[in-house]
């Protein structure tokens, strides 16, 4: 039996999780065309290298179908209910920051904090009939802030992409998406609302809790935490 | 460990002889769909309950929902062509994503009984208590019991701004935020305020944005006045927010919490009544049986996980096991009728308990 550790099969994501790897010492690449997914990994044995879509690992782990993968930790949460009891994070890799945030029109001077978002929700739904509209792909993280933080009269739209254009089209009234630098926001007239973001994403490594393991996986497990500087 | 292998029949029999029990007090048996039209209840419970139910949709009814709880239908059948006063038992299914506690079942069998009945609340809470005591007396069963209509009336007397009032009556089942409202409504809260004006007066220096989206301009206009007068108005006094403390913190058997809240209503009318309730809620179940000297009442119980319960709640819960969840649960629901009813209300208690849960603790014993 071999380890897998799924790694996202394309760009930025993959390439800095190969220079992750190689600093450890362990070689990760593909497997001879540029189209194929397959992958080499050298420098140790007993680990195989699954190219995977990156919100499909969350859930490959969940399963148990690979050991190890590299994902951003807003897919774990939002992907997975109860995502500890199904994976474990062994590293936060340094690299692919995120910031998930709620995001409202500039022109809503009344509204900076959540505090605001809770008191123009429950106004604009004494107006217009029916719940503020929040479009966001990440549904359950943005859920549970929300209602941590006690926010209602609000609702979630579905949006897998463009989100930061729903306000104008009037499909929502507010966005959560995820943001590294504000510009698409600023470019859509919109702005962060004043707190502590729904959850700072980075590149992470899980293990899966659910996968099979036998003494020869456990034993290669020990020789990569080895190599990567996390000895137990 | 309960049992969690008790088969399904044996749950559905066991339902079946508890919904008998409600017939046999003279509740008029009652089925509903399972696949409701989500609209109602994504109303009503906003995102929280997509959280909990089970999503679907229909190619023509749009969006669907397998029934997450019998009340919402069993309400709205009755709006539609029910005579008053009624009685209704009811024996099925319900289904609940467990994202939180995945051991917890998603699938599990519900009996109720619901009395719409104004003629005499008291009587009928005390009713509807007595009928779930007596039906699980002999599962060694600890009862809570609560009451947030004390909180509400509170609140309404509050002597400060309607939106104030409106505000923490808007957020009493969500205690976090409840609680900052308090916080910023107070004297502690009068730099905050300041500050949440200024804040906004200095956006408007700014320069100005285009205007997208549904939201107007006269929307946040309203707003900003709101804060204004917010920041002005003078704070709740710390007399009132010590009473609100004194009333969330009450834990205690009901003749302890009947003569503390006698206490508080010295110096807070305005709940009088609702402690008038309270002790005629309690007399009324002594009548029936219910051993009033020792049940449990805490000012604060069901407010997270109850929203519309307005008034009288309960719930029962296996001693020494925290990890289950309540064998049943209930209470008066009011508000839930005045929503579903457009303006029409209509005075509703009832709750629903768990047969599946009864034989797993009944094995267990």
């Amino acid at each position: 039996m071999v380890v897998k550790l799924g790694v996202p099969s394309k760009g930025r994501l993959m390439e800095k999780t190969f220079e992750w790897f190689a600093q450890a010492g362990v070689t990760l690449s593909r497997a001879g065309a540029e189209r194929e997914y397959s992958g080499v990994v050298e420098g140790i044995e007993g680990v195989e290298l699954v190219l995977l879509s990156a919100s499909e690992i969350p859930r490959e782990l969940a399963a148990g179908r690979i050991h190890l993968g590299v994902t951003g930790s807003d897919l774990v949460r939002d992907k997975l209910a109860a995502w500890d009891s199904k994976v474990i994070e062994i590293a936060p890799m340094g690299f692919g920051h995120a910031d998930l945030i709620i995001a409202v029109p500039k022109a809503w001077v009344d509204v900076d904090t959540l505090d605001d978002l809770d008191a123009a929700a429950a106004a604009f739904r004494a107006r217009h009939g029916f719940r503020m509209r929040i479009a966001t792909k990440y549904h359950h993280l943005v859920r549970e802030f929300l209602k941590t933080n006690g926010v209602a009269d609000y609702q979630l739209v579905d949006s897998q992409g463009a989100t930061e254009g729903t306000v104008k089209n009037l499909t929502a009234e507010a966005i959560a998406d995820i943001t590294s630098t504000g510009e698409t926001l600023r470019a859509n007239h919109l702005k962060i609302l004043n707190c502590e973001p729904v959850h700072k994403s980075q590149a992470t490594l899980f293990k899966s809790r659910t996968a099979a393991w036998s003494d020869d996986t456990r034993a290669t497990m020990v020789a990569l935490k080895e190599m990567l500087g996390m000895g137990d | 460990m309960p049992r969690t292998d008790i088969p399904k029949a044996a749950v559905r029999a066991e339902a079946a002889r508890l919904k008998s029990g409600f017939e046999a007090k003279g509740a008029h048996p009652v089925e509903m769909d399972v696949l409701l039209p989500a609209e109602v209840l994504l109303d009503l419970y906003g995102e929280d309950i997509r959280a909990r139910a089970y999503m679907t949709s229909d190619p023509d009814r749009g969006e669907m929902m397998l029934r997450p709880d019998f009340t919402v239908p069993v309400v709205q059948a009755h709006m539609s062509d029910g005579a008053e006063p009624a009685r209704y038992t009811y024996a099925g299914e319900v289904f609940r994503k467990q994202e939180v506690m995945p051991e917890r079942a998603n699938e599990y069998i519900q009996v109720g009984y619901e009395v719409f009945d104004g003629a005499n609340p008291a009587d009928a809470d005390a009713e509807v208590f007595a009928a779930f005591s007596d039906a699980l007396a002999g599962y060694d069963l600890r009862a809570a019991t609560g009451d947030i209509g004390i909180l509400v009336a509170a609140v309404r007397g509050l002597k400060t701004t309607e939106r104030r009032r409106a505000a923490l009556l808007r957020h009493i089942w969500r205690p976090r935020r409840f609680r900052a409202l308090m916080t910023r409504f107070s004297e502690g809260g009068t730099d905050l305020r300041q500050q949440n004006l200024e804040r906004v007066t200095a956006n408007l220096a700014e320069a100005e944005a285009p205007f997208i989206g549904l939201r107007t301009q006269s929307e946040i206009d309203a707003r900003i006045l709101a804060l204004k007068e917010d920041a002005n108005e003078p704070s709740i006094s710390e007399t009132e927010i010590e009473l609100l403390d004194d009333i969330l913190s009450l834990k205690e058997t009901v003749p302890n919490v009947l003569s503390a809240l006698r206490d508080i209503v010295v110096d807070m009318p305005a709940i009088s009544e609702a402690v008038i309730r309270l002790s005629r809620r309690a007399d009324a179940m002594a009548a029936r049986g219910v051993d009033v000297e020792h049940l449990e009442f805490e000012a604060s119980y069901g407010r997270t996980s109850m929203e519309y319960y307005d008034g009288f709640v309960f719930g029962f819960y296996a001693e020494g096991r925290p990890d289950l969840p309540p064998v049943a649960t209930g209470g008066r629901y009011d508000a839930l009728t005045a929503v579903l009813g457009q303006g029409r209300s209509i005075p509703a208690v009832g709750g629903v308990m768990r047969p599946g849960l009864m034989l797993a603790l009944k094995g267990d014993a």
